[in-house]
């Protein structure tokens, strides 16, 4: 990873470096944000900073903190991360052939740090996993430039945004940023129309079922939504088959 | 949003947290993890086509329609101007950036200055 000299001082890592440096610019109030959010949905200022250095997951983070605040027990909390965070289960697919030939460990500390922008731009740049020793090198150094890139500029802004909400009062409300943030990235995710379904299922299940206890409402939205979408799309196969 | 302002660290959040971290490292490396090959079945690769935005979905509308366990009964409410000018910003400029920020220059006029 980016801390080995093998790795950062390789010419790539420095391409890396700069590919990274205009999405960590474009995250640096996102990352404010987050920090704010964090602290004023009314986490405490130790929990905020221990989350924002081990976790590392802006969406996971936003989604699982009203859930821990108003008390939903763990695995309701750890299930909501999960899903949350399952598009990152579609990246280690991809980045399997690019990764197999280092041993486990390092492996999996190079999954940690593989975000949304970095896999993004990993994968743009090196559209085949390498052939040769050399090759894989280079594309291990681009990779932990990146990763570098984008840790540092995130971790600082969140922390820094954590330090700053305590300056800020809580009835100005700022913890909705966090909910229009995940918004963002809800509308981001509606790229067909049985995403669409998806998203409409989820919500109307999460109000309707709000009263269930223990924030169940939130796990039963999600296993309703998925239920409609895949029988949603055995109909489209039924009639294509008729067709 | 109870204990808001009272700062206390509690253990069991810590946990939770620990939990959430692993699950960084499990779903950012699941295909990975182990060393030899594996499928997931075919109805689990389609689900996670759905599952995200559904669990965005299940946690971000209720906290734009609800308050206190209630469906909101009224439209002088600043989360649905803003979230309405949010989502309408995203599909115009495909930017979550400035979906968080004219979403948030629309609530806080509206819930500072009118109470909302």
């Amino acid at each position: 990873m980016f801390w080995q000299a093998r790795l950062y001082q390789h010419p790539e890592f420095k391409v890396g470096v700069r590919d990274l440096a205009p999405q960590a610019f474009g995250q640096i109030a996102w990352a404010l944000m987050t920090g704010v959010a964090l602290v004023k949905s009314g986490m405490s200022v130790f929990e905020s900073v221990f989350m924002t250095l081990l976790v590392y997951a802006g969406s996971s983070q936003l989604a699982a903190t009203p859930l821990i605040v108003a008390g939903a027990p763990a695995w309701v909390v750890l299930a909501a991360g999960f899903c949350v965070n399952l598009r990152f289960v579609v990246f280690s697919l991809h980045m399997r052939g690019y990764l197999m030939h280092l041993p486990r460990w390092p492996r999996i500390v190079t999954g940690y740090f593989n975000t949304d922008p970095t896999y993004v731009l990993f994968t743009r740049r090196f559209a085949h996993p390498a052939d040769n020793d050399e090759l894989r090198l280079t594309q291990e150094a681009y990779l932990a430039g990146l990763s570098f890139a984008n840790w540092t500029s995130w971790i600082s802004c969140s922390l820094l945004g954590i330090a700053l909400a305590n300056a800020i009062p809580t009835s100005w409300g700022l913890g909705f940023a966090g909910i229009l943030c995940l918004l963002g990235i809800q509308c981001s995710l509606a790229s067909s129309r049985l995403r669409v379904l998806s998203a409409i299922v989820a919500g109307i299940a999460a109000v309707l079922a709000y009263a269930l206890p223990l924030k169940l409402n939130i796990v039963l939205a999600i296993l309703m939504a998925v239920f409609a979408c895949l029988m949603a799309e055995q109909l489209k196969a039924a009639k294509e088959r008729l067709a | 949003m109870s204990s808001t302002g009272l700062n206390v660290t509690d253990a069991w959040t810590l946990w939770v947290i620990v939990g959430l971290a692993i699950i960084t490292v499990v779903t950012r490396s699941f295909f990975f993890l182990s060393n030899t090959e594996w499928h997931l079945p075919h109805w689990a690769q389609r689900g996670l086509q759905y599952a995200p935005i559904a669990a965005l979905s299940a946690v971000v509308v209720p906290e734009i329609v609800m308050s206190q366990g209630q469906l909101i009964t009224t439209w002088q409410d600043a989360r649905i101007f803003a979230a309405a000018v949010g989502v309408a910003v995203y599909f115009a400029k495909r930017n979550v950036l400035l979906t968080i920020v004219l979403g948030m220059g629309v609530y806080l006029p509206l819930h500072l200055g009118l109470g909302w």
